[in-house]
């Protein structure tokens, strides 16, 4: 990657990290905290979906 | 006399969601193909790196200092279309890199079916449901700012294998967020259907690029 490259996509990181703290407080203190049972029903489709991205790759 | 002004009320606040679901599912549909047909532009302009770089750029001085203003008027709409054209034509240097590739229009095709089951899997668990992820945002916003800081210092690094785990960070985090997202446009708890509309098409673009990423990575190593 170019030096000019790599200060440009710097920035653009560096700016959606700034923005993001403002966002990221707000949930932290007002985000509802979830259940047992509410965490299961969430991870269960995101397990799933690790496991659809390793049979992609093994496809490949 | 209460229990039918409830009743009315209730519904009334449920045709409000589904017609803020319909017009939002619509509205991506349609943002969605435009961006496919501007990053079909750009791949037959063959336009060199630089404009991945400042599409980017561009699309999110537009997310964070015009969207913001337009979102509740009829000129959301044609920032959405910006936001969303500006963002697939910067994906015309990458795909053109993939499609160079021996295999290159398979691992294409794979990210973008890939992509689509993903998308549309977790939107079809989140509204048959109707579970509430709201408990998710401090999870998920925390994990995209770990990404974005790793991603940040890899720009210097370099490190292929930082590169891998960003990229199926990045796809876990966005997943999450597609749940996130719509069950908050079950719940009545994001009623701008221009908004609504932006963040799922960043979760999906995201996860594009980056099942992109990780298959390009695990082919190279053939």
């Amino acid at each position: 990657m170019a030096p000019w490259s790599k200060i440009g996509w710097a920035l653009v990181l560096g700016l959606m990290v700034v923005a993001l703290i403002p966002r990221l407080r707000e949930m932290m203190t007002h985000a509802p905290r979830g259940g047992r049972d509410d965490w299961v029903a969430a991870l269960l489709p995101l397990a799933l979906v690790v496991a659809f991205v390793a049979l992609l790759l093994w496809l490949v | 006399m209460n229990f039918a002004t409830t009743a009315t009320r209730t519904r009334q606040s449920m045709l409000a969601t589904n017609e803020v679901i319909r017009s939002t599912y619509t509205l991506l549909s349609m943002t969605l193909l435009f961006s496919a047909a501007m990053a079909a532009l750009s791949v037959w302009l063959r336009l060199p790196p630089m404009t991945h770089l400042l599409s980017a750029g561009g699309a999110l001085l537009l997310i964070w200092l015009v969207l913001p203003r337009t979102a509740n008027s009829a000129k959301g709409l044609a920032v959405v279309f910006a936001i969303t054209g500006l963002l697939g034509f910067g994906l015309g240097p990458i795909l053109t890199l993939y499609l160079a590739l021996p295999n290159g229009p398979q691992i294409v095709a794979t990210a973008f079916g890939g992509t689509g089951v993903i998308f549309l899997g977790l939107s079809g668990y989140a509204l048959a449901t109707r579970r509430d992820f709201s408990f998710l945002g401090g999870f998920l916003f925390t994990g995209l700012l770990v990404v974005l800081v790793a991603a940040l210092a890899n720009i210097f690094l370099s490190i292929p294998v930082l590169s891998l785990t960003i990229s199926a960070a990045v796809i876990l985090i966005m997943s999450g967020f597609i749940l996130f997202d719509t069950s908050r446009l079950i719940s009545g708890g994001e009623t701008n259907y221009i908004l609504a509309t932006v963040s799922l098409y960043l979760s999906l673009f995201n996860i594009f690029v980056h099942l992109l990423s990780l298959l390009g990575i695990m082919r190279s190593d053939d």
